[in-house]
């Protein structure tokens, strides 16, 4: 790995692609989408231009199995906190409170 | 980590501990990636924040969104890739044990770094801080922002919260830029005094990933704090 | 079965203890054997000071209207106990000084990949221990280790700040450390030295180190918004202002919970160790016991709600949070089986650190079955918040991981030192722990049954028979623990010399002298054989 250098020119064209894609991500936010889309078309662009940070910058596409990984573990556990969290937060209106408290008589509080 | 010395009365730079080069450098890289998942972690916790109050209170971060200039956001994204550019290109000439590109390399990501922090620090907060709106210091939007807010009909103190999630995160963002700025200014010291070599440039290649993490979390975070309102 | 063979004498070898003297050569050390005794000592005086909370408490206790201190005292006093027992002592435990002094050893290293970060995540340690202990000078917190908002972060008039500011600080520490773990293991281990060759002590700590990593920056950045509400009040668990508490609950937990493996796992793995070289057996199903320890580390990132059942968590979520919580039950109970399998027919001998793995295996399977009670929800809803809830934790974590610990550091104690402890009253220590240990908990599973609530300053007098109980338990367990630490530091001088491998066990650390020279081994080892080689004659 230690031995793998990558040509300027892969860098260059890396580096057009994410300005590309960030004046991309701009024009898109001028342009009318329904939400949700909306995030979901800015969050893709912003995945693309992270996968190419790390596949290219950071050497990635050219390391072993067991660095990819541990690239991808840390953002699989981001997910775990991610998706059970909002297994709460968007499950909590699925049962409205209970309004039986309210027809006993309320003990004032001393 | 001892280092002792070759016949040529050259610096070894095998660490003690490890076998051969490869092994060391094997470590280093996968060691960097190690501690950036933790850093994924780190960031991500605020990330599961804000997606739970976006989700809650979408309005009032969309008008929260519109008081940030996306303009500046979007500058700072673009000098952001180019600081990666270089800190990338700064690696190469390690690898290639071009001591002067290395240099120049590192230098040009530094000054990209602090073109960014200054963008951010005199432009966006100094900005925000005259008017009223940064959360838990001075947050009393007025005039404009105030009717602005009112048009959108959101709470007051969601919005703050928005607010409170652009600063937490852009700022535990800069926090970690300013580091970066340490960190390769040492490594600009070093390189300078030629202590890196083909076989022994593993500071500079971690420093890069780091560098490169930080780059990431900027991407997301633009349009994600900067965009949701759209532009305009 | 112990063959020592007499040395001439230690000093005239040189070795990691004798190679320099002097507290520079202590404090800048990387040798991760050095390091692993630093980390000894720190630990072994936190330990006093959250067991010293401890022992107020139980004193306090001994009165239904409270014996000994204020209420306002009392929950300063749980919160401490709880906070330095968690973060400065079981966290870091066996992974900072069985774990550093032995990783390198067992996989054929010279040393930990980043020596250097070692000793850091030491003096990381020391920052954030030194950070807690003012705030306990200062006064303390009474949040309770949990530091839930809003109280925490608008009412308790505590050092908040302070104290969390050091928890903060020590989690860093874990981090380097697991991190550590993670490079060595991977890519330092000696030729021959595959996977399923690994000792199962490596395996646990490969997955101990995991869930540090992973998890630990997630209570960071917690601590981190809870200090700038604190400061700030800027609504972020704020109800009032559009906040939500629970979302506290959720960060908080998700590492926490994952913690309480970080603290289980490597007693797990010490366990594994002991069992089979007082069995003088092959592990019984090598693999299964090394997967269950990843997949107790992967599933157990997948169970943290079960910790907010009645906070205000969607019932829905709460289903799936107990269901996972069944599922992340099995890998631990696969680990119980297989260690009973491997005592049967063995050839067991009943020194101090089997006497501590014995007492591992039946506690923390008390322990953890009645997880299982409190992962149902419907049981979790009467007995969340009780004293049951404090009967299971610490069946796990002192009944598992302080024996495990403790068991470890007998095990491999003539290695550590070149010495060996008095074997009776080692023994005779590891009995008092344990009848001091039951009769400390086992009161408050009824305790909890019946209905008596945590953190409570005072209870109503029918409880008070057995809180007298769970005391008188609570001092004999505390002379339990003194005496190790007296035999065990007068044999570091006093003790008689221990060979290379006393115990006749497998494992390469065996194969150094005791105590090992710095760079572990002379030459890199071969490894050809299997883990726990124990052949038939050697029963």
């Amino acid at each position: 790995m230690s031995g793998h250098i990558v040509p300027q020119k892969t860098y260059f064209t890396i580096f057009a692609i994410l300005i590309g894609l960030t004046v991309l991500t701009t024009w898109v936010a001028s342009v009318h989408i329904e939400p949700p889309w909306n995030t979901w078309v800015a969050l893709a662009i912003a995945v693309c231009k992270a996968t190419l940070v790390i596949l290219f910058f950071m050497h990635v596409k050219y390391t072993s199995n067991l660095t990819r990984i541990a690239v991808v573990a840390g953002f699989f556990w981001l997910a775990i906190l991610l998706t059970l969290t909002l297994s709460d937060i968007l499950t909590r209106t699925w049962i409205p409170p209970s309004t039986a408290w309210q027809t006993t008589t309320v003990v004032s509080p001393r | 980590m001892s280092e002792h010395q070759a016949t040529s009365g050259v610096l070894d730079p095998l660490a003690h501990q490890f076998d051969d080069l490869e092994q060391q450098h094997e470590a280093s890289y996968f060691g960097m990636w190690i501690f950036l998942a933790t850093e994924i972690m780190f960031f991500g916790g605020m990330f599961a924040g804000y997606t739970i109050y976006r989700h809650e209170y979408f309005s009032a971060f969309e008008a929260g969104s519109r008081l940030l200039d996306w303009r500046f956001g979007a500058a700072n994204t673009a000098v952001l890739i180019c600081s990666s550019l270089t800190m990338a290109l700064a690696v190469r000439a390690a690898q290639m044990g071009q001591r002067k590109a290395l240099i120049t390399f590192l230098l040009l990501t530094i000054v990209l770094g602090m073109a960014f922090l200054g963008i951010k620090f005199t432009f966006e907060w100094t900005r925000d801080w005259h008017e009223h709106i940064v959360p838990g210091i001075n947050f009393a939007p007025q005039g404009e922002t105030l009717k602005q807010l009112q048009d959108a009909k959101v709470a007051l103190p969601h919005v703050e919260l928005f607010m409170f999630f652009y600063f937490a995160m852009t700022g535990f963002h800069a926090l970690h830029m300013i580091v970066g700025i340490g960190l390769l200014t040492v490594l600009t010291i070093m390189a300078n005094q030629g202590r890196f070599s083909p076989q022994r440039f593993n500071p500079v290649e971690g420093s890069g990933l780091y560098w490169h993490f930080v780059d990431i979390v900027w991407i997301f975070l633009f349009p994600l704090l900067y965009l949701i309102g759209g532009t305009h | 079965m112990s063959t020592t063979t007499l040395e001439p004498s230690i000093e005239s070898r040189v070795h990691y203890l004798n190679v320099s003297y002097g507290i520079k050569s202590w404090l800048l050390t990387t040798d991760h054997k050095r390091i692993a005794l630093l980390y000894l000592v720190s630990i072994t005086l936190m330990f006093f000071v959250g067991g010293s909370a401890a022992v107020l408490m139980r004193l306090h206790l001994i009165e239904p209207t409270g014996a000994l201190v204020e209420p306002e005292t009392y929950n300063k006093l749980f919160s401490m106990h709880g906070i330095i027992m968690i973060f400065f002592f079981l966290i870091p435990s066996i992974p900072a000084t069985l774990g550093n002094f032995l990783v390198p050893m067992m996989i054929g290293a010279r040393d930990l990949a980043f020596p250097r970060v070692n000793l850091l995540s030491w003096y990381v340690y020391i920052v954030g221990a030194l950070l807690t202990l003012s705030g306990i000078i200062a006064g303390g917190v009474d949040t309770g280790w949990t530091f839930y908002p809003p109280y925490s972060s608008n009412y308790s008039h505590t050092h908040v700040m302070l104290v969390a500011f050091g928890v903060f600080v020590s989690g860093f520490s874990s981090i380097l450390t697991g991190f550590n773990f993670i490079v060595t293991i991977h890519k330092m281990r000696a030729p021959g030295l595959t996977w399923f060759r690994l000792p199962l002590f490596i395996w646990a700590m490969y997955a101990t180190s995991v869930i540090q990593v992973l998890g630990t920056p997630v209570v960071a950045v917690t601590i981190a918004l809870l200090a700038l509400e604190r400061l700030f009040h800027v609504g972020i668990f704020d109800p009032k202002l559009g906040g939500d508490p629970i979302l506290f609950q959720h960060l908080f937990w998700f590492y926490s919970h994952p913690a309480v493996y970080i603290m289980i796992l490597p007693g797990m793995g010490v366990v594994s160790e002991l069992v089979t070289c007082f069995s003088r057996k092959r592990i019984f199903g090598y693999r299964i016991i090394a997967f269950s320890s990843v997949a107790i580390a992967v599933v157990g990132f997948l169970v943290w709600g079960h910790h907010m059942f009645v906070s205000g968590q969607s019932v829905y979520a709460g289903l799936i949070f107990s269901v996972l919580s069944f599922a992340v039950a099995i890998p631990s109970a696969i680990k119980v089986f297989n260690w009973t399998a491997t005592l049967y027919k063995g050839s067991i001998s009943y020194d101090a650190p089997m006497l501590y793995a014995l007492g591992f295996i039946g506690l923390f399977t008390m322990g953890g079955v009645t997880g299982l009670f409190l992962a149902s929800m419907a049981v979790d809803v009467h007995v969340h918040d009780t004293y049951f809830v404090i009967a299971h934790f610490h069946y796990i974590m002192v009944g598992g991981a302080v024996m495990a610990y403790l068991g470890g550091i007998h095990f491999w104690w003539p290695k550590i030192t070149g010495r060996m402890y008095p074997d009776g009253w080692a023994r005779f220590a590891a009995l008092v722990i344990f009848v001091g240990f039951n009769l400390t908990f086992f009161p408050q599973y009824m305790l909890g049954y019946l209905g008596m609530p945590r953190r409570y300053a005072v209870y109503p007098p029918e409880f008070q028979v057995l809180n007298v109980m769970s005391s008188a338990g609570a001092s004999i367990l505390g002379i339990g623990y003194l005496i190790p630490l007296i035999y065990l530091t007068w044999s570091m001088r006093y003790g008689p010399l221990a060979g290379p491998n006393p115990w006749g066990a497998k494992g390469l650390e065996w194969q150094t002298p005791s105590p090992p020279p710095t760079e572990n081994f002379e030459e890199t080892p071969v490894v050809t054989e299997e883990a726990y080689a124990y052949s038939k004659e050697e029963a």
